[in-house]
């Protein structure tokens, strides 16, 4: 089927701003928009420029507007979105060219809440145990691919630079309900500060945007009563 | 162009790179570069899981896992590299949870594991339950848990640059790298001690693949480029159950958790052909029923594909231990795996071959094991040669952990004697001309096409099963290719992440390996694990018990030969 891809272009170093360019395109209704993509890039203008790897949702590179909304690329078939579909980059980071936008302030922010296994020394053999149970807590949070889709879908992202966002709260709320991590404390102390959770307006964009299905709002959400009432 | 100089350069933040940088963190200074952003590695693809014989639901053993390997590879692997290999797992997989891994849990709380295709208890006496898993995301899980490792280790990364020569200097020692900064366009000189190789493999040589577009062989072409062998790259692993028409993986772990592989008629075929393992016989094999089922005329509608059936296992299962596969049935296929079976077919999956190791890393140059000195490879990118001819699901995930710390290691050890040898003058300018070249071009061959014509052709002829006049025509395809490559162009002529330029430089790579992989194939007069020669349909121990070594040499190709390292395991006839 024939397909319009209105995508917005913008090349540093020949343009002033961005502008949108149109593209006719002949996919499989079950193509993914990243395979459209490529169609424009391989065969028609190969100065089209966009992250993709992986190709089928699992490492985050293809993170984008698609009808407004943000999605993976690679996991939105065409035969979703009609005759015209309208793509851009993600909002509220700077962009780089075309559907490529700046990443280093969304690691930054993820650095920040200190995103790693902090704990006691392990047994001199063998694993830690941990139950099922235990492991169920956080496992929703073990999903997140850091494709910024959540964090870039926020309003209050858009509005105030300095919020940490929800994609480094989910990754927050992955150590502190861990029962391996002793640091829950410092984190949930990151978190308690102007640029943690309580800028959080429960929009649920976050949510809405995920490619895994985290419920992100419920995760922040989380760290917000393990705040109030310490219950982590 | 700018000057940069680290005791030791990582090429690659997969599962491989990280182990290996995060062995040498805090221990010397070490840069690792990586065209992707760490997270985005391919490792976080990997679904199924990372064996060791932990033992945790049922009896195992090192020996068992040895055995299996051996045999799964069809006696082409190197005895001595597997014996450290599942003898290192327990420890590797156990220092994954501590630092941090959030493996699935037994009852007890141990790390869960599951059953996997070709691993046996007992020496072939049925299936045994060896894959340590987290749900089905182990790899995103070890790549999480890799990066969040390097950041409190506070590990330095050059993200999005992409790797395009090494520098050697006149006496053949590897002394550092040349980068290109995809955010500028900027040439970097990385100056270095010591390199280690971790770029992955180089599926995307194929059409119908698990790889992903970043999985284009780099590591192996510019090592290759620059006189180092490769190593066995006629043997490619066709994984069973790839998605019809996209390659995208369903993991081996919904066969291990009890799913079918059903044809046309509904039946069970696997069991006809493996009485013992069944839908658990090793990847090659089940690639290869499915291939006879498919021209024998039992494929779903007479079509290419057969269906995996997960209908009778508890939907609690399915969305406990195999979430992401069934979502990727229900997205790319629309189909409900509780419900319907999911149309699959074989797709080129893991690279066997690639740049020859010794067992420390170590780069090697001849069947001798003459070590390139300042040169390291590890993981996908590299050979030992653990797998063999045919790789064992769940141990290429544990070769990243075993053989990138073994590589970090050995790179500690030779510190003390390696230097920042002088460079040569101007290292940087072949890499200059080449990209002024591609750049300045107005007219010529357009990458995209080329790159899809070998790719059809790769995976119309040297698949699952080869023949002599199949594999010669892809291998004029791919010269004549590789002409038509010599004056490719690009249409973006611009500095700011380049793409276009970037995928132009990675097809040079792959038209390499696709041409080493068919001469291999070519040459290669029997059938062993994952290459099965229909003209040659027997193992033939005499003259093939041996590994290929390609060598560059002026446009074209020469071979040679290395010797299998048996100690323990006699080579056997192979029935599951
Ligand atoms: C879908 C899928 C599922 C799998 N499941 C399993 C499983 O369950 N168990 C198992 O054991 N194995 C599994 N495997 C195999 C295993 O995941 C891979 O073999 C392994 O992850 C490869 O890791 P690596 O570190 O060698 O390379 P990769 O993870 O591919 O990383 C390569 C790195 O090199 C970098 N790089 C490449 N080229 C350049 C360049 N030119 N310049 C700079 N950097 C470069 C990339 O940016 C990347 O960081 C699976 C494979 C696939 C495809």
């Amino acid at each position: 089927m024939e397909v319009t891809l209105r995508i917005k272009r913008f090349n540093p170093e020949t343009d002033k701003k961005a502008h949108f360019e149109e593209y006719v395109v002949d996919v499989d209704p079950r193509d993914r928009v990243l395979d459209a993509l490529n169609q424009v890039k391989w065969y028609q203008d190969g100065t089209l420029t966009y992250r993709r790897s992986c190709g089928h949702g699992i490492c985050g590179s293809d993170a984008m507007r698609i009808n407004g909304r943000n999605r993976l690329a690679c996991k939105v078939l065409m035969q979703d979105l009609g005759k015209r579909v309208t793509l851009e980059p993600l909002m509220g980071f700077r962009i780089e060219k075309d559907l490529l936008v700046d990443m280093d302030v969304f690691f930054d922010k993820y650095k920040s809440v200190k995103p790693y296994l902090i704990a006691d020394n392990p047994p001199a053999h063998g694993e830690r145990l941990q139950s099922p149970e235990e492991r169920h807590i956080f496992d929703d949070t073990t999903k997140c691919i850091l494709c910024a889709a959540c964090t870039t879908s926020c309003p209050v992202t858009w509005m105030s630079e300095d919020f940490v966002g929800p994609a480094a709260i989910v990754n927050a709320h992955r150590f502190i309900f861990d029962s391996r991590d002793t640091a829950g404390i410092e984190r949930l102390q990151i978190l308690n500060k102007g640029t943690g959770v309580w800028r959080c307006r429960t929009v649920f964009n976050c949510t809405d945007a995920c490619p895994r299905d985290i419920k992100v709002t419920e995760a922040i959400e989380q760290v917000k009563r393990a705040l109030i009432f310490g219950d982590q | 162009m700018a000057f940069h100089r680290y005791d030791v350069v990582v090429v690659g933040a997969g599962g491989a790179g990280l182990s290996a940088a995060l062995e040498l963190a805090g221990e010397a200074t070490v840069a690792v570069i990586t065209k992707l952003y760490p997270t985005r590695s391919h490792t976080g693809a990997a679904q199924g899981g990372v064996a060791a014989s932990l033992g945790n639901v049922e009896e195992d053993h090192w020996e068992w896992h040895l055995y299996d390997t051996i045999k799964g590879g069809d006696y082409l692997v190197d005895q001595d590299a597997a014996e450290i290999l599942v003898k290192d797992a327990i420890d590797a997989v156990v220092g994954l949870e501590h630092m941090g891994l959030p493996f699935s849990r037994t009852p007890e709380g141990k790390i869960a594991q599951r059953r996997f295709g070709g691993h046996t208890r007992n020496f072939g006496e049925g299936p045994v339950m060896r894959a340590c898993y987290s749900a089905d995301r182990t790899g995103h899980m070890i790549l999480t848990t890799l990066y969040q490792n390097s950041v409190k280790n506070k590990v330095t990364f050059f993200d999005e640059y992409h790797l395009l020569d090494l520098i050697f200097t006149e006496d053949g020692t590897c002394s550092g790298v040349v980068a290109y900064e995809l955010k500028t366009g900027e040439l970097h000189v990385i100056h270095a001690k010591a390199v280690i190789l971790a770029t992955g493999g180089a599926g995307r040589v194929f059409k119908i693949t698990s790889n992903a577009m970043a999985s284009t062989g780099d590591g192996m072409g510019v090592a290759f480029r620059n006189g180092v062998p490769l190593m066995d790259l006629e043997f490619m692993q066709f994984h069973p159950t790839g998605l019809a028409r996209l390659g995208i993986l369903v993991s081996e772990a919904a066969r291990g958790e009890g799913g079918i592989v059903r044809n046309s008629t509904g039946e069970a075929f696997a069991a006809r052909y493996a009485p013992t393992m069944k839908d658990l016989a090793p990847r090659d094999m089940m690639s290869r029923f499915i291939h006879q089922e498919i021209k024998e005329g039992r494929g779903i509608d007479g079509k290419d594909y057969v269906l995996l059936d997960l209908t009778h296992l508890s939907s609690e299962t399915i969305a406990e231990k195999l979430p992401d596969i069934s979502d990727f049935a229900r997205v790319y296929l629309g189909v409900e795996p509780t419900e319907e079976g999911i149309p699959i077919q074989p797709t080129a999956h893991f690279t066997m071959g690639g740049i020859p190791t010794n067992n420390d890393g170590q780069v090697i140059r001849d069947g001798e094991g003459t070590v390139v000195p300042g040169l390291y490879a590890a993981g996908e990118c590299a050979c030992v040669s653990i797998h063999g001819a045919n790789r064992l699901g769940t141990n290429s995930l544990l070769e990243l952990l075993v053989f990138g710390r073994r590589a970090g290691k050995q790179v500690m050890r030779d510190l003390d004697s390696l230097e920042f040898a002088t460079l040569p003058k101007s290292p940087e300018t072949a890499s200059v001309e080449r990209i002024d070249a591609l750049r300045g071009r107005t007219s010529g061959h357009r990458a995209p096409e080329i790159r899809a014509k070998m790719q059809e052709s790769m995976t119309e002829n040297l698949s699952v099963s080869r023949e002599e006049a199949g594999i010669v025509e892809t291998l004029g395809v791919i010269q004549q290719l590789k002409r038509d490559y010599s004056d490719v162009t690009v249409d973006d002529k611009g500095s700011v992440y380049n793409i276009d330029l970037m995928e132009a430089l990675e097809l040079e790579h792959m038209l390499n390996i696709a041409e080493v992989m068919c001469q291999g194939a070519l040459d290669r007069q029997e059938s062993r694990g994952a290459h099965y020669r229909a003209d040659f349909a027997k193992r033939d121990d005499v003259n093939w018990l041996r590994h290929t070594m390609a060598y560059k040499q002026g446009q074209g190709l020469s071979m040679a030969y290395k010797p299998v390292t048996i100690t323990r395991f006699e080579p056997k006839e192979r029935t599951y």
